[in-house]
């Protein structure tokens, strides 16, 4: 059976990332939600993220 | 906090200030940050208000907001900013104390008070999350989904502004790793009765949908429930998944999933015309289910459907209708008229067309769903012809300003030209009301056409929010001589937040005739219409 067809099967658990308000729709409908208090990488500074990924890719 | 005058706007010698109040590294999302922004313009003496983050279009709106202080241009996407025009005397620290109200207004949960800052830790906080939820702005979407199904979640992606090279490298790892991923731009989904994003609450059943168009697919979903059925899982894809690049990645997985499910007995496949290798892919997936499907391509090829032995849906109620039909084992109709009797509709176009003077004969359509207006129009031109629009079903009927009705005119206003700066219309129906206030001043203006979409996403009183304009319009217009038909269809069941009975019987006690589907609103309007001709 696929992955899908499992998840078809459980209870539906979430991880929100962005929009709050879909995750304080879940849990009005009492459905398990982890909202996640996402920033931008490094602040949103393009040149940062660039540099951040440069280290990342050499460690 | 820090305020300076803002010396190029001066209005009758009155001096304009700009006070601007910066948080780095401080994160909240657009929605939350456009709604502060309409709630803090209405505040006493603030002339203008702009809450957001540093980004590019925040930066450009300042500016053209007479904001064009140097520290709005220097921040990131990362840091948060208050400014606000002001005059006569300094509102910011008012404004400052309103916009920490609202932003951290009392929440009634608990669960939702432990915040992991990232993907990693909120998996290692709940390790049996099944489902990714993911609405970031577009360029920092590649990253988190697919870190999202390497942790391995199912995903989905209420994001646009993905590339198709990214959806498509997404689409693959997902498909190797068994997982859905729906979308980029998936609006709507129900997953063992959850809806997820912009969905309604839809009685259990066992017809299986998978959708590649939002209010499309939400359409469908309502009118199944509306005709007593229900519905096992709904499946988005996002607008491109059958585009050739894609090649139906998701639509296809999706089928096979609806096909394994033993829960599902009647499968729905809802999308904008396939590239026809795509269609026969997708037809092929879908006959191998060895289920009852019925298939709408909202407007293209009836005859692939018809070869490969499905059921062709002729609108989104039709698809409903067929779906619903073989669910009972009763054999399959067109639907393609009225839930209400000759006389019934008779009755209403008599009472409709009795106030309109000569010189009344246009249509306007103000739609918050896309697919909704485009099904509209392709319903309204053999009867009443060609339509006006920023979605046009001919590129010669294009609006050449888009903030101009012409003619017989509909609008899509959950276009990116009028969301750049605001929520879509769903969410937030400012620029409708606006629109509407527009169309009413027009005399030769006959029929309004509105969609009202309710559920868990979706403003929490729509109708609330049109009601107001729409009856002061018509009382103006009443002064002038001039008759009004509104018609509105409701997108919604009676589980739904906003509640569908509650929405209706006040559109009804307005006098708005208010039909059961968007296809019988546009019949109706059709008819309407071709009697004032």
């Amino acid at each position: 059976m696929s992955k899908i067809s499992e998840l078809f099967k459980k209870e539906i658990k979430v991880i929100n990332i962005g929009l709050e308000d879909f995750a304080k729709d879940l849990e009005k409908q009492k459905v398990k939600v982890v909202h996640v208090a996402w920033r931008p990488p490094a602040g949103g500074n393009e040149r940062m993220v660039l540099l951040l990924a440069k280290l990342r890719k050499k460690g | 906090m820090q305020t300076q005058p803002v010396e190029e706007q001066r209005e009758g010698g009155r001096e304009v200030c700009q006070s601007l109040e910066i948080r780095k590294n401080t994160y909240y999302d657009s929605v939350t940050l456009m709604l502060m922004s309409k709630e803090i313009k209405k505040m006493e003496g603030v002339r203008e208000a702009l809450i957001g983050m540093g980004t590019e279009l925040n930066k450009a709106l300042a500016v053209n907001l007479g904001m064009g202080d140097e520290r709005i241009q220097a921040l990131n996407p990362g840091d948060f900013f208050i400014a606000i025009l002001w005059e006569k005397e300094d509102r910011m620290t008012k404004v400052i104390k309103r916009v920490d109200e609202l932003l951290h207004e009392k929440k009634p949960s608990s669960a939702l008070d432990y915040r992991p800052v990232t993907l990693d830790s909120a998996v290692k906080h709940t390790p049996d999350a099944n489902l990714a939820l993911i609405s970031l702005p577009g360029k920092y979407v590649f990253e988190e989904a697919r870190k999202a199904l390497d942790l391995g979640l199912h995903v989905m992606l209420f994001s646009d502004n993905v590339s198709i090279e990214e959806e498509k490298q997404l689409k693959e790892l997902a498909r190797e790793k068994g997982l859905l991923m729906m979308g980029p731009d998936c609006g709507t989904a129900i997953i063992n009765a959850v809806p997820l994003a912009f969905a309604n609450v839809v009685r259990r059943g066992d017809i299986g949908i998978v959708g590649a168009s939002g209010t499309g697919t939400q359409e469908v979903s309502v009118m199944i429930h509306k005709l007593g059925r229900g519905v096992s899982q709904v499946l988005g894809t996002g607008g491109r998944d059958l585009k050739r690049e894609i090649g139906g990645i998701m639509m296809i997985e999706g089928i096979k999933a609806l096909g394994e499910d033993e829960n599902t007995k009647v499968i729905v496949l809802i999308s904008k015309p396939p590239a026809p290798e795509v269609a026969e892919k997708m037809l092929q997936a879908a006959k191998d289910s060895k289920k009852p499907v019925v298939v709408n391509f909202i407007g293209g090829d009836m005859e692939m459907i018809e070869q490969y032995g499905m059921v062709p849906g002729l609108t989104l109620e039709d698809t409903a209708y067929k779906a619903v039909a073989l669910s009972k084992g009763e054999a399959v109709k067109d639907m393609l008229g009225f839930m209400m009797s000759e006389e019934e509709i008779e009755a209403v176009v008599r009472r409709e067309t009795k106030e309109l003077k000569a010189g009344q004969r246009y249509l306007r359509g103000l739609y918050t769903g896309g697919t909704l207006c485009d099904e509209a129009m392709k319903l309204l031109t053999d009867a009443v012809g060609p339509i006006y629009s920023n979605i046009p079903l001919e590129e010669g009927y294009r609006l050449e300003n888009v903030y101009r009705s012409y003619s017989h005119t509909c609008i899509d206003l959950g276009d990116d030209l009028f969301t750049l700066n605001r929520p879509h219309p769903m969410i937030d129906p400012s620029y409708r009301q606006e629109r509407l206030k527009i169309e009413l001043e027009d005399e030769t203006v006959a029929v309004i056409l509105m969609d009202f979409v309710l559920g868990y996403g979706s403003h929490p009183d729509p109708v609330g929010e049109m009601l107001p304009i729409m009856m002061e319009g018509k009382q103006k217009r009443q002064e002038k001589g001039l008759g009004t038909c509104f018609i509105a269809s409701i997108c919604g069941t009676e589980q739904d937040p906003q509640n569908l009975r509650k929405q209706e019987e006040r559109l009804k006690e307005a006098g708005v005739v208010v039909m059961p589907s968007n296809a019988q609103a546009a019949r109706m309007a059709a008819k309407i219409l071709k009697r004032i001709l």
